[in-house]
């Protein structure tokens, strides 16, 4: 009002059209340059090439696989020996003359049910596969080829057959001929010998029958068989977990305990000499600057893969972070309370604990607490790369491809330390210094 | 607890106060010297863990840990002259790490701007799903980036844009978290004003509540570009394109591409320094300088 009395009227109308007009032109330039930066993007990141690149077949099979495991039953074409094998490998073999309850063996022949109607037969002379609604296809493998016969008609897209090798996947399953060998994938719901594996006595056991093996004595052997799965590995994964923490832990509070004396130093009104405030500023930006990335590459060189090396890393970085976010809190600090302990015949460093520290203390454990559950994050992925903690399984159950349930297990547990982490920092936050800051 | 301070000083003796205030010191100096030791001990054993765990001790390390850099810098010094033509060859690397925390910043506060107003009381569509969103919000703020950026990897195939959704989907976390807080300090009258005028949701949030927090979600968005800068050069050594991946074949060669992995160096800690100084400048003029503009 006052203003609009100063001026003469169509003055101020005019300037007031002005400055519409400035905000309208920008309401409509600004989400126009976003949305310009965004298509320059598309074409920068060649999105257009990678969808057409990206696998979804890949995407299907992690799903799958997050979700459910299955049993190879293998016929050695050349010996008619049968195997039954959990994902194919080695530490899930059934011991010989064992076999999963889904198959049936009547002399020569071996009948794997794979639900649905789906009955596979292994006989002596080769494989036939019943599939509902379709038909019966068979096979001879021998030296000539497969030699398979399917019904009449045209091959459905679902059956790939060459002279020698023919797969058939179908809802049920998949089944996989060649002339060395007959394979059966059988998928079922769930984590394969999540608990034991199939050499421990107590797999197939259920709960109320491990608690009374426990209560006989049995407990320790129990957890043995457990912690030592080796599909699983239950034991290094915790230890895997635990190192993960670790490095957050170390990097943060050491780097805590490494930057609050320095911070005083870069601090105006407790270094006045301008020399050395600018020295320690630029080290802390230094220190910051050169990331995470380079200090974990470059002391992997000199302290080899491991946790150490991680919470170095983290240490040096966040030596920069903390140097700069301390230094701003101590200049921040009211210095009547400084005066009224100096006031008593304090010395400095007196002076520093009673009247300075105090102060801050708050803003520090916060500023300290929000980075501690933040490199829980960041030891992930440093993990990943200086080769320690649950980043370093996770990258390598991923680039073998094949255990996606181990992969989802990690993924799980990752998430879960994040959200235990954030609860614990947190919690410790409002303990130490009450309420939220 | 200020009441019963406050009758039972009217009480006592100054004798009886002196002794209750000792006492209560004594026994808070001891519950800190507990923490305090209980840390300390941690401290030790994390680190002797840590050691323990290590492929080369710390000790072992210590005096090596120059041996890298100066191998670096030596060859560095030696092959000088082919420093520019180095660093012009990984620009476009530079570029394409940028462009990917720039879009992943862009996205995910987009992204985060709808779902804090969506978690606010006040401004929220259905102030029933509050909760919802929190949760969903700190689920994404939970996941670390490399998880998802891997499982796209295996999915899309290598490249800039699983780095891109990855760093965007926890910035949609992390920001929306900061805005909402944001949020709360806006006022509402505004809000009301334009619903009184028959608004809809959209346009009160737009027109009531952005102008409002724009400078302080702006800076906020700046903080984030910078550490998305630093996500995305690290998820890059894990196979996600950019300066990180260069970074990680130039160090594979091992000794005769030191000069590359030099120059990657330089332009990734003069990028991260550029942004820190930026947006701790910007920031500084959108906080504290309006501030100083109004009072004027």
């Amino acid at each position: 009002m006052t203003l609009a009395a100063d001026m003469p009227m169509d003055g101020l109308k005019t300037r007031a059209e002005a400055l519409f007009r400035r905000k309208r032109m920008v309401a409509i330039a600004l989400p126009l340059v976003l949305l310009g930066y965004l298509v320059y993007a598309l074409f920068a990141f060649n999105v257009p090439a990678l969808l057409q690149g990206a696998s979804l077949e890949n995407g299907a099979t992690l799903i799958r696989d997050s979700y459910s495991y299955k049993t190879h039953v293998t016929r050695d074409n050349r010996s008619g020996e049968v195997s039954f094998a959990i994902e194919g490998e080695r530490k899930g073999e059934y011991a010989p003359g064992t076999h999963p309850d889904w198959v049936t063996i009547e002399g020569d022949d071996t009948i794997t049910d794979l639900g649905g109607g789906h009955l596979v037969h292994y006989t002596a002379d080769g494989v036939s596969y019943e599939i509902p609604g379709y038909g019966t296809v068979s096979a001879q493998p021998g030296n000539g080829g497969v030699n398979a016969t399917f019904p009449e008609g045209a091959l459905p897209e679902w059956i790939n057959a060459s002279k020698n090798r023919v797969t058939i996947t179908t809802d049920a399953g998949r089944v996989t001929i060649t002339r060395n060998r007959t394979e059966v994938f059988r998928y079922s719901l769930g984590w394969e010998l999540f608990f034991f594996t199939l050499d421990s006595p107590y797999h197939g056991m259920g709960p109320g029958e491990l608690l009374s093996h426990a209560l006989s004595g049995e407990a320790g052997a129990i957890w043995d068989d457990f912690w030592n799965n080796a599909m699983w590995r239950h034991g290094d994964v915790a230890w895997a977990l635990v190192e993960t923490v670790l490095m957050a832990f170390l990097g943060t509070f050491g780097a805590a305990i490494v930057a609050l004396p320095l911070a005083f130093l870069a601090a105006r009104n407790f270094a006045p000499l301008m020399a050395v405030r600018f020295t320690f500023r630029r080290i802390f930006d230094f220190l910051r600057g050169t990331d995470a990335l380079i200090w974990t590459i470059v002391l992997s060189r000199a302290f080899g893969p491991g946790p150490m090396t991680g919470a170095l890393a983290i240490l040096l970085t966040d030596t920069g972070s903390f140097g700069k976010m301390f230094s701003e809190a101590l200049e921040n600090v009211d210095g009547k309370q400084i005066e009224g302990v100096q006031s008593t015949g304090a010395k400095p460093l007196l002076r520093y604990r009673f009247g300075v520290i105090p102060q801050v203390t708050p803003v520090l454990l916060s500023q300290v607490l929000y980075f501690f559950e933040s490199n829980t994050r960041s030891a992930t992925i440093i993990g990943a790369i200086t080769g320690g903690g649950i980043g370093l399984m996770l990258t390598q159950a991923m680039i073998t491809q094949k255990d996606w349930e181990e992969v989802t297990y990690y993924i799980i547990l990752v998430i879960l330390l994040v959200f235990v982490m954030d609860w614990f920092s947190g919690w410790l936050r409002r303990k130490l210094i009450g309420g939220e800051p | 607890m200020a009441d019963q301070t406050a009758a039972s000083i009217e009480d006592a003796s100054p004798a009886e106060i002196r002794e209750s205030y000792l006492a209560q010191t004594r026994r808070k100096r001891l519950y800190s010297g507990m923490l305090l030791a209980v840390f300390v001990a941690l401290m030790a054993g994390g680190f002797i863990t840590a050691d323990s765990r290590n492929a080369g001790g710390f000790w072992d390390g210590l005096h090596r840990i120059f041996d890298f850099p100066a191998g670096v810098i030596a060859e560095t010094v030696e092959k000088i002259d082919r420093m520019p033509a180095n660093l012009v060859k990984f620009f476009p690397a530079l570029m394409e790490t940028i462009n990917i925390a720039a879009a992943a910043t862009l996205l995910g506060a987009l992204g985060g701007i709808v779902l804090s107003m969506l978690a606010t009381r006040g401004m929220a569509r259905w102030p029933r799903l509050i909760p919802v969103f929190r949760r969903i919000m700190d689920v994404m703020r939970a996941v670390p980036e490399i998880v998802i950026a891997l499982v796209l990897i295996f999915v899309l195939g290598g490249g800039p844009v699983p780095a891109m959704i990855a760093i965007a989907f926890h910035t949609v976390g992390a920001l929306g978290k900061l805005f909402s807080e944001v949020n709360e300090n806006a006022s509402l009258k505004p809000v009301e004003g334009l619903a009184s005028v028959g608004a809809n949701w959209s346009q009160r949030m737009l027109l009531g509540v952005v102008p409002q927090v724009a400078p302080n979600y702006l800076s906020y968005a700046l903080l984030r570009f910078e550490i998305n800068i630093r996500a995305s050069a690290i998820l890059g050594f894990v196979g996600a394109g950019g300066i990180g991946y260069e970074l990680k074949n130039a160090i594979g060669w091992g000794i005769g591409r030191y000069d590359e992995a030099a120059a990657i160096f330089l332009l990734l800690f003069l990028t991260i320094v550029v942004v820190d100084q930026f947006s701790s400048y910007a920031r500084d003029l959108l906080t504290h300088g309006r501030k100083k503009e109004m009072l004027a």
